[in-house]
This record gives C-alpha cells, sequence and structure tokens, in this order.
C-alpha cells in the first residue's frame, strides 16, 4: 500500500480572517458599550418576569437604598442643568455655574437641599467619598417634602420624563410606601418598577 | 502605478555596487497583534451592560376619588385580600365579613389566588353578574405591611401577572386587618 504521502506544509497559520474578527469584536463593543455611571449605593434590584425596557432617555429614577436612603437621578445633563437651577430657586440657593456643571455631569444624588451647595462644591472625588444621607421625605408635609420637590421640578425640566423606581429587595417597605405616597400626592398614578430579568414560569400550575 | 517592489524591469542588468539589503519576509507576526485584540475584545465583554433592566409598569390607584358613583363596586365574593407580612410571610382572607386570615408562603400563593380566581369567574358566570364591562375575575387589594420588604411587594405584583390577574391594587392596610394578624 502506498502512504499518501502528505506534504509538510508551514505550520504557521494565515491569522488574518481571525484578527479581522477579533477587530470587529473590539469595534463593535466599544461602539454600543455603555459605562454603567457611578452610583451612590449598590442597589440588588428583585426580579420579575416583566419585559418591558423602560427607554433609554428621559427618565427620573428614584434608588431606595437597602437601609432606606433615598436618591434621585435625572438622565439628560441638559435636563439636569436646568433641573438644579428650578431646585435652587424653590429654595433660594443660587448656584455657581460650576456649581451647577458640577450636578449636571453628576448621578444619583442623595444630599439634602440645605447640604446641596456644599456637596457641589466639593471636588468629585470628595463627593464620590462621602457617604450621602438621602433625600428628605416627610410624607405628612406636603409643601416641604423635598422628594416631592425634586420630582415636581424633574417633570418641568425633563421633557416628561417617565419615573422609575428602583428599590433594593431588602429595603423595608415603609420607605417604598413614602415614595409611593409623594407620587400620588403629586399626581403620578403611573411609574415603573425597576427589575431584573427572571424566567416566566413555564405553565402556571393547578 | 506605484511601484513597490524594487528590481524592476527598468533596473535590470544594473548591477549596483554596495551591501545589498536583503529581502526580508513581508509577513508579520500577527500573535502579540491578536493578543491584545482579544484581550480588548475580552474587557469589552465583560464590561459592557447587555442586559438592560427590566420595568414593571405600575399604576396606583389615584388619591382622591371625586364622584363615589365611579368607584367600582364589588361583590363580597368577588374580593380577596392579601397582607404581606414580616419573614415573608402572606396572609389572606376572602370577602370582608368575618373573615378567617390564613398564612402562606410565596411558594403557593399562586395556587391560592389561580383557584379563588376559577372559583369567582364560576360564580360569575352562575349568576350572570358583570360588575365591570371589561373584566372578569377575582378583584384583589395587595396591602404590604409595615414590616415586609420591597422584594415582597414586587414578587406579589409579579404573582398578578403571571396568574393574569388584572384587578388589583396596592392599599394600606387598616387597623383592623394589622389587628387581625398573627405575630
Amino acid at each position: 500500500m502506498s502512504k499518501i504521502k502528505m506534504p509538510k506544509g508551514n505550520v504557521s497559520i494565515d491569522m488574518t480572517p481571525m484578527v479581522d474578527m477579533a477587530f470587529l469584536l473590539v469595534t463593535f463593543f466599544i461602539l454600543t458599550t455603555q459605562f454603567r455611571p457611578d452610583e451612590p449605593v449598590q442597589v440588588s434590584t428583585p426580579s420579575s418576569t416583566s419585559v418591558s425596557t423602560p427607554p433609554d432617555h428621559g427618565k427620573v429614577i428614584i434608588t431606595i437604598a437597602s437601609d432606606g436612603r433615598l436618591f434621585f437621578d435625572l438622565d439628560n445633563q441638559n435636563f439636569r442643568r436646568s433641573l438644579i437651577q428650578k431646585m435652587g430657586e424653590d429654595f433660594n440657593i443660587t448656584f455657581s455655574p460650576d456649581e451647577i456643571t458640577a450636578f449636571a455631569t453628576g448621578s444619583s444624588t442623595g444630599v439634602p437641599m440645605g447640604g446641596m451647595k456644599n456637596y457641589l462644591s466639593m471636588s468629585a472625588e470628595d463627593r464620590k467619598k462621602i457617604e450621602q444621607p438621602g433625600i428628605p421625605v416627610d410624607t405628612s408635609q406636603n409643601l416641604s417634602n423635598e422628594l416631592g420637590v425634586w420630582l415636581v421640578n424633574a417633570r418641568l425640566a425633563g421633557n416628561n420624563p417617565i419615573i422609575l423606581i428602583k428599590g433594593d429587595s431588602k429595603s423595608n417597605y415603609p420607605a417604598v410606601k413614602n415614595v409611593f405616597k409623594t407620587l400620588a400626592d403629586r399626581k403620578v398614578s403611573k411609574f415603573g418598577l425597576i427589575t431584573a430579568d427572571e424566567a416566566a414560569p413555564v405553565e402556571a400550575k393547578k | 502605478m506605484a511601484e513597490l517592489e524594487g528590481g524592476s524591469d527598468g533596473h535590470k542588468g544594473k548591477k549596483r555596487g554596495g551591501v545589498r539589503a536583503k529581502k526580508m519576509s513581508t509577513r508579520i507576526d500577527m500573535t502579540p497583534m491578536v493578543d491584545l485584540g482579544f484581550l480588548l475584545v475580552t474587557f469589552f465583554i465583560l464590561t459592557t451592560t447587555m442586559s438592560k433592566p427590566k420595568a414593571m409598569q405600575v399604576v396606583m390607584p389615584d388619591k382622591d376619588v371625586k364622584d363615589s358613583t365611579q368607584m367600582s363596586k364589588i361583590r363580597e365574593s368577588e374580593a380577596m385580600t392579601i397582607l404581606l407580612g414580616s419573614n415573608d410571610r402572606i396572609f389572606y382572607y376572602y370577602g370582608q365579613t368575618q373573615p378567617t386570615v390564613e398564612v402562606t408562603y410565596f411558594n403557593k400563593i399562586r395556587k391560592i389566588i389561580i383557584d379563588k380566581n376559577e372559583e369567582v369567574l364560576a360564580l360569575q358566570k352562575a349568576n350572570g353578574w358583570k360588575s365591570n364591562e371589561v373584566y372578569n375575575g377575582v378583584y384583589i387589594g395587595i396591602k404590604p405591611t409595615d414590616e415586609s420588604k420591597y422584594e415582597n411587594m414586587v414578587n406579589m405584583l409579579d404573582e398578578m401577572k403571571i396568574t393574569g390577574i388584572r384587578s388589583y391594587a396596592i392599599l394600606d392596610p387598616s387597623a383592623e386587618e394589622l389587628e387581625m394578624l398573627p405575630k
């Protein structure tokens, strides 16, 4: 039996297609990636079978930390700019242009308006370091309920943003109730709860 | 056309003196580049947030209903109240007068809701009730107590969605209801 002599091929492979693909992937991921914004608290949301995704832009996110602290976020920089100005008008605080920019480029904030000027005048690193006390919410008083004022101004500043609540699964219900009450006081009856994915049960068993 | 390779026809035969540059291979070792490429791919795969958060739509009852005739009237046999207690416990009762509160957990509540819904549907069919033009089935009031967790409420709302109950509301428990709960 004659053996077929395999030609001794070159051991080095042409890597060009692989490189092409690799860089295509790199480009894809560079373009699609969105870095997670800095968040003052880590929140683990409960899961649900809901499938609707909130829109990318025009949303207010009220974060409820596991210890009950509240954080407020509006997503667009221009909206945030006018939001902090409107908040300043309501609380008789004038913010310097630098402070307004600091707020506009920031993310979720949980600082009472009393300490807001002080907070915004800090350096970006200090701002990250300090423990934010959370936005005060007092549902017994409609007018001085700070979360309510934030909400009203965010609706004015943002282009009719949708309102989302991002609660930690372990946060106690009273904190959530206060947020719900504030929303009801401000005539917001439709909102969303941010949840993580969960597989829907195959068949609801009888 | 630009000529890249030296030694084209014009130069043939014209032997230059001096050191002839050694013809290098045009192949480059691409391994480091590939390494870097895949490192970047890995980095972006890991940092990218592909799964966008999902949102659960909630509609709360309006706080001040001006016209009481607009309020939907529910028969007692169509109503069910679910109270969310501490330690993931669920208390539930049917109707309103002289209720017996029973305790259950999240792994059992789905069957209870479905059974009650079927019962109510059968009742509505047998008696020809149509309290609401668009909806038939059980009316559920979800009342999270102060001891419950946010997660409990979200899970309960999710149960509503899974079981297909469309008429439910998040309400505050009354003092009597809190009294009824076992400690």
